[in-house]
């Protein structure tokens, strides 16, 4: 099991991490999710040992690694521009974590057939890896981490350079080998559905802390900040003023949402209105459809006043509606 | 790393095994120096010795490495210091004195150091050598004198040495020097510049690539060398010809005589093997060798020359001199007046 | 409780800095900065520093500069073509032509300038033709002993840099570079002009650099082809130190040469960005010459390389197999035509001669101090190298200072080893060391922007896989600089098969290589002699030849080459 207790890092002399702790499970997959510049491909790094913290410690099962060189921490590591040696064929590449273990001709050869045929390259042994795809590439650099069996897996955004068809398919095909070979993961993105789709667990990475963690769902249901809730893209945010009778005055109107007892009249609060209509719900926003999109299973519908919802059916642009919608307050 | 360090350790056992050799006399010269190997054999047989050369420049290099390293000496002996030379290696006091018993076979003319530091080796004569063919298929005379070459029908014939950086052109400078006096010598050479004389840094490049009575076919058909070089194309041809195809001019002052000397270097370990080895340069059988290594003459008389120097090499009668002191005095000075008269 | 992690972060072969520099700096600091600061030091004089040695020293540096820019300028002209064309162009005879303009960088002066008079002197082919043709009773061209003569032999020298260097780069580049400028409405010029050249500059700056200090020291060439009229810095220090002993004048001159090598190598590492060219690791981009411009560039180089290279090296096998011995028209038939007769009397030691070498000992001579002179240079090379590739401010002081042996006088530093060695000189092993010295600085520029080239990332994977420093570096950098290294390999070689300096460098005990014995053969007359040194530099031309073209092979099969 690995585990961050309080780590710190400076970079350049900004402030960038301050003070990580987290723990990963056995067969669990994590994701670390923040915006780019957040420090989650350091921490990464710091894992595999390619960098060191200033302050805080890396433990495996309770063992300090900060004196463990990094070809002796046995992390695989898949980069975001797949690193793969563009001087050894696909077979090569795929030994090469073998070769390292001084692993017979016969154990390498049938391991990295076997590695492939995990990824769906089983054709491709001879093939120079600069010819490839890019999302062939990736499956290289996938079985690549994973021949030599390691006893983690590190992912840093690995599927950043590719179309989205390819990166939908691949993502379901890592989750599925994920799952099958209960390697514990740390996935490490700032796509939110790709971590959603991934991870067991999510961590939001924010100002060098971990503003939120939980499994998908959790993080879905309650982003708890503003902060969140915005870099999830829920829905509509936007500020208003608790009034009598736990009922809160915005631009858009006054809503019937629970603030929870720390807030007084007056205070100022954000809210945020989910764009899924639901027929339950007390709140409703209204407005004059401005602009209608497509998207396959339903239509986003931007208003006028600059909301927008998610309808089953098209509306006409210039028309009025009312959509009742599940609104929180995020304090 | 480990290579490196297998590297380096090779290289100081190689440099450990070296010296162990017993008795290795270590002589030092100039590029030009040449003996028969049977010759060197039998020295180091009889006195059951290694000789080591080192090659160290042409002769103003050599002496000059010798008088840098005089305080820790490269080697044991030191040979090929000339009468141009000389003066300036007595200065620097780089020899130790010997005595020969050799010396009494040596006639007293070539003896110019009477502390006996640098003793005589050799002599040879530097002079104007031409190209017999052109001469002939031109129907044109041979000059015969320094003034000759001054004459316009021998208008861009003539290639010589720098001074500053050849010792033969040196030579030549000093011939023309005893010839026509200080300062006058200048205006020959201001002559000499007008009737288009070519100079070039060294030998190498004055007799193989401008004179054309060499292999290698140059332009110019008089080339300032050495009065041994009839002898030395006959015995440096592929298939001996009937006759030499170069000639010496030898006219008054138009051949300068230089000598070679021996010496031993102050700080030898092997002061004996040294007094030997000097012996041994002075004796019959280094004295017959060197003619047809080197192309020079023995300084010992009777020796017997080989039959191409009998037939073919000429000996001016009369060749100019310059004692060793008129040369230190003067030389630097020559040199740079030469250099401002005839190049710039 | 924060702890402080004394981990270190990861550096390539895990070696820290001073580790890295240990070796090459000391044997730089032994066989470089302590002998010629010691001759510097034994010579100076305060009472040098006359008005008149000044101007002198004055007089003596513009040219120097003069002749040096000139030269550096007609280099580039001619290399930087050179480059493009074997870089981008496949063309029937291309390894052998690329092999050949390799070979006179190694060439000793003497020869060479005999394959220039035979070519151009007064009665070379060129002028006898002319006169023949025109009947002309003069030669109308007057070549040895002018300043072009000086500027064609640096060239002719010097183009085989320009060309690996910036040769090296541009079949490194990635096309797509160009094929985006072109996408966004660069024409063909502008492609050059806007993209490929500023990515060529630090290879352009760092070719430029090397011919120019090649050049700015130039020795033989200015003796043997320009003539006595001329005199570079190192040829008055030749004359000053060893002809008329005026030591304190000849260091006065070696400091101010030195000086200047140290200011060109500053403002060249300091305009140099530091930038690593982005290189494409995939297959080199040749192909043959399709559009009528690229037949009509392709077939012009090829023709100016083949005049400028081949003609003047072409004398040398000739006269080698045509009867020398001189012409006696007056006297007796004359004897011409072919004959293998000088090859076969470097096998015979006809006059007894204690110094006589065997062919093959001389050529295994120059192969043992060449082989020692690779390994010593890249063992030396490799760690400096890969700390250059990630400059600190180490790096940037010791940048400047490693290019220094180049440009430094090798007269005055030879009489530096004579007075900090002493009796080691007579050792053989110096001679490779003292090879090194001149090949070092070339290793260093060539695998450095190879090893920067280098994304750190693979090194990462491969650690990440398990590979400790050491297998990080035979298998990722290792494989991925093999070309780099063969071209570094090249130059020393070369550099000592050429024996750089050989005559006035080093007092050397009896091991004669191919250049010495040419030299010894050229000082006697005799046509037997012109014929076997003719000879054996054929044999050198050969070897050199051919030892460039395996190394081109080399690095051409398969997996080494991307």
């Amino acid at each position: 099991m690995l585990e961050l207790r309080g780590i710190h890092k400076t970079y350049e002399g900004q402030p960038l991490l301050l003070g990580i702790s987290f723990a990963v499970d056995n067969a669990e997959t994590i994701c670390l999710l923040g915006a780019s510049g957040s420090g989650k491909s350091t921490l990464l790094r710091m894992i595999a040992g390619l960098e060191s913290p200033d302050a805080g410690q890396i433990l495996w099962d309770g063992n300090d690694l900060a004196f463990i060189p990094p070809h002796l921490r046995d992390f695989g590591l898949v980069f975001q521009d797949y690193a793969l040696f563009p001087h050894l064929n696909v077979f090569d590449n795929v030994a090469f974590g073998l070769k390292m273990q001084n692993q017979s001709k016969e154990k390498i050869k049938k391991r990295v057939a076997e590695v492939l045929e995990i990824v769906n390259l089983t054709e491709f042994e001879d093939r120079k890896v600069t010819d490839l795809s890019g999302g062939e590439q990736q499956r290289v650099a996938l079985a690549r981490a994973l021949a030599p069996r390691p006893r983690l897996l590190m992912f840093d955004e690995p599927l950043g350079a590719l179309d989205r068809a390819l990166r939908e398919d691949l993502l379901n095909e890592l989750r599925g080998i994920l799952h099958r070979t209960r390697i514990p993961a740390i996935y490490v993105t700032h796509d939110q559905e790709e971590a959603f789709t991934i991870a067991d667990r999510v961590l939001l990475l924010h100002d060098g802390l971990i503003v939120r963690e939980g499994s998908p769902a959790e993080v879905w249901a309650n982003p708890e900040s503003v902060w969140a809730a915005e870099f999830l893209g829920l829905g509509n945010l936007f500020e208003g003023l608790t009034v009598e009778g736990l009922k809160v005055r915005t631009e858009f109107g006054v809503f019937a949402v629970k603030c929870g007892h720390k807030h007084q009249v007056g205070d100022k609060v954000h809210l945020l209105a989910r764009p899924l209509g639901s027929r339950n719900e007390a709140n409703m926003i209204r407005g004059r459809v401005n602009d209608v999109i497509f998207q396959s299973d339903r239509f986003k519908v931007t208003l006028d006043n600059g909301l927008f919802v998610y309808l089953d059916e098209e509306p006409k642009v210039g028309q009025k509606i009312e959509v009742k919608v599940k609104m929180e307050c995020l304090g | 790393m480990k290579r490196f360090l297998l590297f380096a350790i090779f290289l100081l056992l190689v440099a450990a095994c070296a010296p162990q050799q017993p008795a290795t006399l270590t002589v030092m010269t100039h590029d030009s120096f040449a003996a028969s190997d049977s010759v060197i054999k039998a020295f180091e047989q009889a006195n059951n010795a290694k000789v080591t050369f080192i090659k160290s420049g042409d002769a103003g290099a050599a002496l000059n490495k010798a008088i840098l390293s005089k305080d820790a000496p490269l080697a044991d002996v030191f040979y090929g210091v000339d009468n141009t030379f000389l003066s300036r290696a007595l200065a620097a006091g780089i020899y130790q004195p010997y005595d020969s018993p050799a010396l009494k076979n040596i006639p007293a003319e070539f003896q110019l150091d009477s502390s006996n530091q640098a003793l005589p080796v050799d002599q040879s004569y530097v002079c104007v050598v031409y190209d017999k063919a052109y001469f002939a298929s031109h129907n044109l005379a041979v000059p015969q004198t320094l003034e000759d070459l001054v004459k316009p029908e021998y208008k861009g014939l003539l290639v010589m040495e720098n001074p500053a950086t050849s010792s033969p052109g040196l030579v030549f400078l000093l011939a023309t020097v005893k010839h026509f006096g200080d300062p006058n010598y200048l205006g020959y050479w201001k002559n000499l510049r007008q009737n288009s004389l070519t100079v070039v840094d060294g030998w190498e490049t004055a007799y193989y690539t401008n004179f054309s009575g060499s292999s290698g076919k140059g332009a110019q058909p008089l080339v300032v060398s050495y009065a041994t070089d009839p002898a030395a194309e006959v015995m440096g041809a592929q298939t001996p010809p009937a006759d030499s195809p170069v000639g010496v001019v030898l006219g008054p002052d138009t051949c300068f005589q230089q000598i070679e000397f021996v010496g031993i270097l102050k700080g030898t370990k092997e002061l004996a093997l040294a007094q030997k080895f000097v012996d041994f340069m002075l004796s019959a059988q280094f004295q017959a060798d060197m003619p047809g290594q080197m192309y020079v003459y023995p300084v010992v008389p009777n020796i017997t020359l080989p039959d191409a120097f009998t037939k073919y090499a000429q000996i001016p009668s009369q060749p100019a001199t310059l004692t060793p002191g008129e040369i230190a005095k003067g030389r630097d000075g020559w040199i740079q007046a030469w250099t401002d008269a005839v190049l710039h | 409780m924060r702890r402080k992690s004394n981990l270190r972060a990861f550096v390539p072969l895990w070696l820290d800095r001073p580790l890295l520099w240990f070796f090459p700096l000391s044997f730089l600091l032994i066989l470089f900065f302590y002998p010629f600061f010691r001759i510097l030091a034994y010579s100076f004089n305060v009472n040098t520093l006359t008005a008149d040695n000044l101007n002198f020293a004055a007089s003596v540096l513009l040219f120097t500069f003069y002749q040096a820019i000139l030269s550096t300028l007609l280099t580039l002209v001619i290399g930087f073509p050179s480059a493009y064309l074997f870089a981008r162009f496949d063309f029937p005879g291309k390894s052998i032509l690329r092999a050949l303009t390799a070979v006179p960088f190694m060439l000793p002066t003497v020869v060479v300038a005999a394959g220039f008079s035979a070519l151009l002197g007064p009665r070379g082919w060129i002028n006898l033709t002319l006169m023949n043709s025109f009947g002309l009773s003069a030669p109308p061209i007057q070549f040895i002993g002018t300043l072009g003569a000086i500027l064609l032999a640096h060239v002719f020298y010097n183009t085989t840099i320009v060309t690996r260097l910036v040769g090296n780069t541009l079949s490194r580049l990635d096309p797509k570079l160009e094929h985006a400028a072109r996408s966004l409405g660069a024409n063909g010029p502008r492609v050059w002009w806007s993209v490929t050249l500023p990515l060529l500059r630090p290879s352009m700056l760092a070719a430029s650099l090397l011919v120019f200090l090649f050049d700015f020291t130039s020795f033989g060439v200015i003796l043997l082809l320009g003539g006595p009229r001329f005199s570079t810095l190192e040829v008055a220090i030749y004359t000053q130190a060893l002809q008329f002993l005026n030591l304190p004048l000849a260091a006065l001159l070696a400091f101010i040469q030195l000086l200047c090598t140290l200011i060109f190598s500053i403002l060249y590492t300091r305009v140099v960005e530091r930038s690593v060219v982005q290189t494409a690791p995939r297959s080199l981009l040749t192909h043959k010459a399709k559009t009528g411009r690229e037949k009509i560039f392709v077939a012009s180089f090829i023709l100016l390389l083949s005049v400028l290279f081949i003609l003047p090296m072409l004398a040398l096998p000739l006269r080698s197999i045509s009867r020398l011995d001189a012409d006696r028209a007056q006297l007796g038939p004359i004897q011409t035509g072919l004959t293998l007769d000088y090859y076969s009397a470097l096998f015979i030691n006809a006059r007894g001669s204690i110094f006589y070498v065997p062919p093959f000992d001389a050529a295994l001579n120059s192969l043992i101090y060449a082989g020692a002179t690779i390994v010593l240079s890249l063992l030396l090379g490799f760690p400096a190298a890969s700390a250059l590739a990630k400059p600190g401010r180490l790096e940037k002081i010791l940048d400047p200072i490693l290019i220094l042996p180049l440009g430094a006088s090798a007269v005055t530093l030879g009489l530096g080893f004579i007075i900090s060695f002493g009796r080691l000189l007579t050792y053989p092993w110096l001679v490779p060391l003292a090879h090194t010295l001149v090949a070092l600085p070339f290793v260093i520029r060539i695998l450095q922007p190879a090893l920067a080239s280098i994304p750190d990332r693979l090194r990462q994977a491969a650690a990440s896989l398990g590979a400790s420093p050491f297998r990080v570096w035979q298998n990722v950098d290792w494989p991925i600089l093999r070309r780099a290294t063969l071209s570094a390999a090249m130059f020393a070689f070369t550099i000592s098969l050429g024996e750089f300096g050989a005559t006035s460098l080093l007092t050397r005990p009896d091991y004669p290589t191919i250049p010495i014995a040419i030299y010894r053969f050229l000082s006697q007359p005799g046509g037997l002699n012109y014929g076997q040194a003719m000879a054996m530099a054929t044999i050198l031309m050969a070897l050199t030849a051919a030892g460039i073209f395996v190394i081109e092979k080399m690095r051409l099969p398969g997996a080494g080459e991307f």
